[in-house]
């Protein structure tokens, strides 16, 4: 675990908005030099605070209108192998992200789905048929916002 | 490719003379902007897969592996970025290597004979720094907060402190994150 002071979590919060930035862009903004900006982001990437990247596409301009977050129980635990249900379920190209949560669900799931007709194909012919799935709640997303957290 | 054709006839009529350049490359972007969605032909989505796997890639890798000149590449994603197809290109932070172990999902009910209840709910969210994601949903909770925590004194700490007092709760659930399987939040394309 590493300290961040203020210089870093500014870079941090730049890095996010966008990670294409050449560190002297970067460093101008900051009022640092460019070798010494170089150094916090290779810090900052050596010690895994930036795990690495994602490319943000705008889903609805692509064509995918829906996303919905489901909450798996799963019906035969002990039975069926949880490395099972997560093999097969990360393999679904729908599913954006898988969570194993402790709670009222044992997964978390993100589906993205280019309308509702879509993500009930998805959800009827890849989801209820994955191994020992059980009991399934279905929220659909209304709006999203990602905020910086504890770098802010 | 018949769809592709039909929906051709949208920019060729409305911009006339860059209409002609557009049907004479035939391999080009199809820019036709039907309602919110953006046509891509098989080169934009061959690009934007790699992408999407290995977004670290430069332009000349890119092209490398895919097999397609630099030269499109670079026309191509100046394109898909300037359409607004790719917002951006983010870091990812792994808030553990920062000291927060914890990740809990807080599913919340609203009151909702509150008129200003989600508005309120929302903005009050957005002050609270351990906070990562707010989602507002349609279906049996109303919405939900990604919260960070150091370790479970310093979430019990939020919770009821900073979260407890949030306006116009009517009901919580909790959900503690174990692990991630997959996050990488790609769409099928």
């Amino acid at each position: 675990m590493i300290e961040l002071d203020d210089t870093d979590r500014a870079l941090l919060r730049a890095l996010v908005a966008d990670a294409t930035q050449k560190s002297s862009t970067l460093g101008r903004r900051l009022g640092l030099s460019q070798p010494a900006t170089w150094r916090r982001i290779r810090r900052l990437t050596e010690t895994g605070v930036i795990a690495g990247r994602r490319l943000d596409l705008d889903a609805e301009k692509l064509g995918f209108g829906v996303t919905v977050f489901l909450g798996v129980k799963l019906a035969t635990k002990g039975r069926v192998s949880l490395e099972d249900f997560e093999r097969a379920v990360t393999a679904i190209p729908e599913v954006q992200s898988v969570q194993h949560v402790l709670g009222l669900y044992d997964y978390r799931l993100r589906v993205t789905a280019r309308d509702l007709a879509d993500f009930e194909r998805v959800l009827r012919r890849r989801i209820m048929t994955l191994p020992g799935v059980g009991n399934v709640e279905a929220n659909v997303l209304l709006s999203e916002e990602r905020r910086p957290g504890p770098i802010g | 490719m018949d769809v592709e054709r039909t929906l051709r006839v949208g920019p060729k009529n409305d911009a006339g003379g860059l209409a002609k350049n557009h049907l004479n490359d035939r391999k080009s972007f199809i820019n036709v902007f039907f309602g919110k969605i953006i046509m891509l032909d098989d080169t934009d989505r061959r690009l934007l897969r790699h992408l999407q796997a290995h977004p670290e890639m430069t332009v000349s890798d890119l092209a490398d592996v895919t097999g397609i000149a630099p030269a499109t590449c670079y026309k191509r994603l100046d394109r898909l970025h300037d359409s607004g197809v790719i917002r951006a290109t983010r870091a990812v932070i792994n808030w553990a290597a920062l000291g927060y172990a914890v990740e809990v999902s807080l599913r919340i009910t609203l009151d909702k004979t509150q008129p200003r209840a989600f508005d309120e709910f929302l903005a009050a969210a957005r002050d609270i720094a351990e906070v990562t994601e707010i989602q507002t949903f349609l279906g049996r909770v109303d919405t939900r907060l990604s919260v960070l925590a150091r370790d479970m004194g310093h979430y019990q700490e939020i919770y009821r402190t900073r979260i407890l007092s949030l306006p116009h709760i009517a009901d919580i659930e909790a959900l503690m994150n174990v692990a991630t399987i997959k996050d990488a939040e790609s769409l099928p394309i």
